[in-house]
């Protein structure tokens, strides 16, 4: 049987979710190949009109745009650019930030999820970009959203998941796909984050500064099916805290 | 000269003092700032100093002092490279460009050093509308779609309803519009945003108020608090972003480098949201005034001074000046600036093709390179040009 990522009515057979900013132009079909993404994401900020370099013209297609709310401090301007980026062709797919911080650029969950209800009302697949917290998760997914996008350290910085406790709550408790997002800087770490079940993983920078971005690429898509096909195994026993007792506590049980 | 009146120090009015009409706002920053740049004593930094500042993730104000320091200036290769890594993580490769649109020179100000001052016999002009239109449509046609409206600072030559009409026109033409015209009123800032400008720039030139009093002598830009304030006025208004400079070489450029990154450090801390932008000039020749020496700031300081704004503000906007060479630019957008000029005409109009430029320029410019030029150059660098990665909202 088929392993089917579902987002809204769409159902995708990858689950790398490839950005598509901070390289050069001209690498983003080859990335998205070597990545296999039927995803990518866009800031409708960069895209839009123009006759020079306008990403959207280097877009391979038959990949699904994901276009993201990038620049938005609220949700009344989320929203706004939410319908421009449908208007111009983008499709009904919104991944949401809502940014009101320049330095860290960590997302506000309370914003977000007004945003989230009022697109999810309008027919968009709403895809939330957020701060790995479960109220706010609840919150999203009650509003409507698609799949909640928790990140796994600030933005930019190729961490990795320093939030991996709670994006680990979030999976076990929201019936969502949860796809890491932001933070993830080495393949490893998008395996680990697949091995723990999350359901897909979007990354940008990661890629876009490596020496060599399509074979980046590449080596990303194969951590993330490997970790995917780990968490589908059912990893074996892992102790977490050295062996177990050699006296059993639960010994005396006689019946 | 001898008939100007402000060379004498007792016709000078207090650079200190606000005019009538200039908006008084409550704010700190400027205590803040002049304190810690006033307590900021360079020769105390020491090598471990700085490189205990190398090794950081975040950077302190005191760490960002050690990096402006002489004690750094042996570590200028590793100062290069940390700054490289953090433009890559917070930037790519991506490098903005714009150009500068010069629609007027009139200036009310008296600033010794500058080709616009009010007392320099130089062609004064101001464009009309349908003129500034004809600018903007041959801009556009090179593919850019930002751009930096600038005139001289004189309310009566270029009042705001003028500036916010070439805003509404700008509009039209580009995506992103910024201003580096006289300092305003918050209810001012407003108004141009609303005519779609959302970025901001005022050079504050020294932040020395004293160095700053012998060097301008008349006009409202005397008022050194009030430009101070300009930055948190235009947030006030809407704004979307600001910029902030000090003009190189004009006092002691450790210390005026200091307080620029730290007056936009506190103003990110005041209001989260504000997009900050550096400038980072230095002292040029100029039109009928040669006897400043422009090299008192090298390209290896300048150099120092940009790359620890990088590594202080890892997440602001850096724009390289045309002033400087071509092969300096070329080599500081692959280390930590993000943002640079093409197809610059310093001069009141001069973009459309065949048409001369109305009035004379602030400075003559070293890099003159053509938008196709600097597209192709800043590729050969490996990075990419973007035109717009911005959104009116």
């Amino acid at each position: 049987m088929a392993d089917i990522l579902k987002l809204g009515n769409h159902e995708f057979t990858s689950r790398f979710i490839l950005g598509s900013g901070k390289y050069s132009l001209d690498l983003i079909k080859a990335a998205v190949e070597n990545a296999g993404a039927q995803i990518i994401t866009l800031a409708l900020r960069r895209a839009a009109t123009g006759n020079v370099a306008n990403i959207l013209d280097y877009i391979p297609k038959g990949v699904t745009l994901l276009p993201n709310t990038s620049g938005a401090r609220n949700a009344e301007e989320a929203v706004r650019i939410a319908r421009l980026a449908r208007e111009v062709g983008c499709g009904d797919f919104i991944k949401i930030e809502c940014i009101r911080d320049s330095k860290y650029l960590l997302p506000d969950n309370y914003e977000t999820a007004k945003a989230t209800e009022i697109l999810a009302k309008e027919g968009f697949v709403v895809m939330p970009y957020m701060y790995p917290d479960l109220n706010a998760a609840r919150d999203m997914a009650n509003a409507g959203a698609a799949c909640i996008m928790p990140l796994g350290a600030p933005i930019g910085t190729n961490k990795g998941l320093c939030t991996k406790d709670f994006i680990k709550i979030l999976i076990d408790e929201i019936d969502l796909p949860v796809i890491v997002d932001a933070g993830i800087g080495r393949p490893s770490q998008a395996c680990e984050a697949m091995e723990m079940g999350a359901a897909a993983v979007m990354a940008n920078t990661a890629i876009a500064t490596a020496g060599d971005v399509p074979a980046m690429a590449e080596a990303f898509k194969k951590a993330i099916e490997a970790g995917r096909a780990a968490y589908l195994a059912g990893p074996g026993r892992v102790l977490d805290k050295g062996a177990s007792a050699s006296s059993p506590l639960t010994g005396f049980l006689a019946d | 000269m001898t008939e100007i009146k402000e060379l004498d120090p007792k016709n000078r009015i207090d650079h200190m003092t606000y005019l009538p009409d200039m908006e008084i706002i409550a704010s700190d920053l400027d205590k803040k700032v002049v304190d810690a740049m006033n307590a900021y004593d360079y020769t105390q930094f020491t090598a471990s100093d700085v490189k205990n500042a190398l090794n950081k993730d975040i950077l302190s104000p005191r760490d960002f002092q050690a990096l402006l320091s002489p004690a750094a200036e042996p570590f200028i290769e590793q100062l290069a490279q940390r700054a490289q890594q953090e433009t890559r993580k917070h930037f790519g490769n991506s490098v903005m460009m714009f150009t500068p649109v010069y629609i007027a020179n009139y200036c009310e100000n008296y600033c010794i050093y500058c080709g616009f001052n009010c007392h320099n016999k130089i062609r004064r002009a101001r464009l009309s509308y349908e003129e500034i239109e004809r600018e903007f449509e041959a801009i556009s046609k090179t593919g850019l779609q930002e751009v930096l409206l600038l005139t001289g600072e004189s309310r009566q030559g270029s009042d705001v309803k003028y500036i916010g009409e070439a805003c509404r026109l700008a509009r039209k033409y580009f995506k992103v519009i910024g201003l580096e015209v006289y300092p305003m009123n918050s209810d001012e800032y407003a108004y141009l945003h609303e005519c779609g400008a959302d970025y901001v720039t005022v050079f504050q030139e020294t932040y020395n108020s004293d160095k700053y009093e012998t060097l301008h002598l008349a006009g409202h830009k005397r008022i050194w608090p009030y430009r101070f304030h300009a930055q948190e006025r235009a947030i006030m208004g809407g704004m979307r972003g600001v910029g902030f400079a000090a003009l190189l070489g004009l006092d002691d450029f450790r210390k005026d480098g200091f307080a620029t990154g730290y007056h936009a450090y506190l103003l990110q801390q005041k209001y989260p949201h504000a997009e900050i932008a550096i400038s980072c000039p230095r002292l040029r020749p100029i039109i009928n005034n040669d006897k400043i020496n422009p090299r008192d700031v090298h390209e290896r300081q300048l150099l120092q001074v940009i790359c620890a704004y990088r590594l202080f503000l890892p997440f602001a906007s850096i724009t390289i000046s045309t002033r400087e060479s071509n092969v300096f630019r070329k080599h500081i957008i692959s280390i930590a600036a993000t943002k640079i000029s093409a197809g610059v005409s310093t001069g009141i109009g001069g973009h459309v093709e065949g048409e001369e430029a109305k009035g004379d320029a602030q400075f003559e410019i070293n890099d003159g390179a053509s938008v196709d030029d600097v597209y192709k150059e800043i590729e050969e660098m490996g990075m990419q040009p973007v035109m717009s990665d911005y959104i009116y909202v």
